[in-house]
């Protein structure tokens, strides 16, 4: 049964056993640092108090949701036009972290709203679109999982998400032409008035442990995605007898 | 290229249609029904409804047009009609072009064409009514190119008719709060020409891509 | 004509068949035989271009299939074993709806033709779903006298559910359309008298 052209998978199984506890240490360093300019070096903020410390996960969160889609539409798009199954499988591995940072980011941001506003949740632009943007992440998920032939289920997966990438941006805009219309404008996470310059460093450093983990998850994941469909192989059999 | 072919698929989708009334029927009342349910949940107040009006009857309008996605493809799909479709020597999008005209004339026109009269019963009077009935015969043709790139990417797959709701309705937001809104525009007196302009790009668009999309996605559920 | 190159067909994580190669010329049935589940029908939605193989390439023309979709497809007549009928129309108009999408341009004379060749000529103007399962076969087999100019026959399992009669009927016309230089690949469980000299047999068998 080696004839097919597992070679890519093949090859990508051991690279990526190797690479993910690099990027899993450089998350747990970058995310401990990120943390303490997050808790002890940022001042108080004037307005907000601490409660506004939850932008340090919050935000970070947020830019890697909508990331993460894009990239796994960009790996899914890749595996249905030149047929890499590789492709496909990064697309997969990558969709739960996605959705995890878009709960995340909704979390958070219904954890800081209750403090700022005095509501858990407000139907405000950026919360309603990335309440959107979630269920375009558990809708690739369950698409794929209700597809039994894993490369039909590639592919129809792929498709939803070229489309979903179409249409984010009209979603986006939509959704900020409602909100304008109906409530005026709404209080900015990002846009308080006092970044100071040790907020920003802890968003970004934060943000790039976000980003580590998301690449060590990724890969961690789809090394367990090509053990399963490749398990029938000569060299995912050889791996299992060790 | 010879436009029979398309013609043929499009009369198919309606003859069937015509002598199948009572499925289509079903969408229809569906969305009668689901409307006049909101006054007994929400209470009978004249304001409030008035307010809500163009919402209830926008969402009702999506739900039903969503109902109906799992025929358009479906029975071609069980019966190996889609298999004679995707091997003619037509392009798969002319064809799927041609169905899902023949599916807003059979799911989406019938609900711009009943909503006014059901506006009626929300107290909804002149220009509005107006302008729903256009919002929504701008809107329902988006739904069902949208909707069609879910129905083919469900077909064949289990608990299909779930799915498709999950995959389909998050894409449909846009052409709700366009929809909506220009009745709430007009309502408040503000215009709503900037919102029907959007409607008609978002139909423009659904247009243009959603064909290929919905052909691709055949194809899959073929292989 | 149509070259079956290493090919290799996976369905789940069965294989159905590897290392696949055969030709086929113009004047020539290929008859694919086997068990069930021996991937007949998984061979022939291959060569007609409806699903892709797991590996290896078929060529039409001397050009690869993933490049010579549109040429296959003006050549090519596929029955599959569903029957491609709305049981709400009638015979002839689920012939017209066909003939029109499959541009045969046949006019309704033709289709008078195509339906008397299969012995429908009362059922006419019935809708599908009146007619018996035999009769329903033969109204999906009409097709083949619309489509006597294609010049490949894709039939999976013809033969199926018909009487002594139509298999006859239908056997004549399938010599007619070898001699006539045109080819076909089909799949039956039956002995059927195929064109003597012109039939290749392939057996699929677990591999």
């Amino acid at each position: 049964m080696n004839l097919f052209k597992f070679s890519s998978p093949q090859t990508f199984y051991p690279l990526a056993g190797r690479l993910a506890p690099l990027f899993w240490g450089l998350a747990a360093v970058l995310g401990a640092v990120g943390l303490y300019i997050g808790f002890f070096v940022a001042p108080t903020d004037f307005q907000q108090g601490d409660s506004y410390r939850i932008i340090f996960i919050h935000v970070p969160a947020a830019w890697m949701s909508m990331f993460l889609y894009l990239v796994m539409a960009v790996w899914a798009a890749v595996g249905l036009v030149l047929n890499t199954r590789l492709s496909s499988m990064m697309a997969t591995a990558l969709a739960p972290t996605g959705a995890l940072m878009t709960f995340i980011a909704l979390w958070t941001g219904s954890l800081w709203g209750r403090p700022t506003w005095g509501t858990w949740w407000v139907w405000d632009a950026r919360l309603t679109s990335e309440l959107i943007l979630l269920f375009l992440y558990i809708g690739f998920m369950a698409l794929h999982a209700s597809i039994d032939e894993p490369r039909r289920a590639d592919k129809a997966a792929a498709i939803l998400a070229i489309v979903g990438v179409v249409n984010v941006p009209i979603i986006y805009f939509s959704v900020k032409w409602w909100n304008t219309l109906h409530q005026g404008s709404s209080v900015s996470l990002t846009k308080s008035p006092s970044m100071a310059a040790t907020m920003l460093a802890g968003m970004l450093v934060m943000a790039l442990a976000f980003w580590m983990y998301s690449i060590a998850a990724g890969l961690t994941r789809v090394r367990s995605i090509i053990l399963e469909r490749e398990r029938n192989s000569a060299w995912a059999g050889a791996m299992q007898e060790n | 290229m010879n436009g029979s072919p398309l013609l043929a698929a499009f009369r198919r989708d309606v003859l069937q249609a015509w002598r199948r009334r009572a499925d289509w029927l079903t969408t229809f009342f569906f969305f009668v029904i689901v409307v006049s349910l909101f006054p007994l949940g929400v209470g009978p107040e004249p304001e409030m409804l008035k307010t809500m009006a163009p919402g209830i009857l926008w969402v009702a309008a999506l739900l039903a047009a969503m109902l109906s996605l799992p025929r358009v493809y479906g029975t071609d799909y069980a019966d190996g009609t889609l298999e004679q479709l995707v091997l003619a020597p037509q392009p798969l999008a002319m064809l799927v072009l041609a169905k899902t005209v023949a599916h807003w004339l059979l799911s989406g026109l019938p609900l711009a064409l009943m909503a006014p009269v059901l506006g009626l019963q929300f107290g909804l009077e002149g220009e509005p009514l107006t302008v729903l009935f256009w919002s929504l015969l701008l809107g329902t043709p988006c739904l069902s190119f949208i909707g069609g790139v879910g129905a083919a990417l469900t077909l064949g797959v289990r608990g299909g008719g779930v799915l498709v709701a999950l995959l389909v309705l998050p894409l449909y937001i846009p052409v709700l709060i366009f929809g909506a809104g220009a009745v709430q525009a007009v309502a408040t007196g503000t215009g709503a020409g900037g919102h029907l302009s959007l409607l008609g790009a978002c139909l423009c668009i659904a247009a243009a891509l959603s064909p290929w999309a919905t052909s691709a996605a055949l194809r899959v559920s073929l292989e | 004509m149509l070259q079956v190159r290493d090919l290799a067909c996976m369905r789940g994580d069965a294989l159905l068949f590897r290392k696949l190669e055969f030709d086929v010329e113009a004047g020539e049935v290929l008859w694919i035989e086997g068990s069930n589940g021996s991937g007949k029908t998984s061979l022939l939605r291959i060569l007609s271009g409806l699903s892709p193989p797991e590996q290896g390439e078929v060529r039409w023309r001397g050009t690869a299939l993933a490049s010579a979709r549109d040429a296959l497809q003006a050549d090519l007549l596929y029955l599959g074993h569903l029957n491609a009928l709305k049981d709400d129309l009638s015979v002839a108009e689920n012939l017209q709806f066909h003939s029109a999408i499959a541009g045969y341009d046949a006019d309704a004379a033709d289709i008078d033709n195509a339906i008397a060749a299969v012995g429908l000529t009362s059922r006419r103007d019935l809708p599908v779903r009146v007619l018996s399962q035999g009769q329903r076969r033969r109204a999906a087999l009409a097709r083949l006298w619309l489509a006597s100019s294609r010049t490949l026959w894709i039939l999976d399992e013809p033969f199926a559910a018909l009487d002594v009669d139509s298999v006859d009927r239908l056997a004549a016309l399938l010599a007619d359309h070898v001699s006539a230089g045109r080819m076909a690949i089909l799949t039956t469980h039956q002995e059927v008298a195929l064109p003597a000299g012109r039939t290749r047999r392939l057996r699929l068998d677990a591999a």
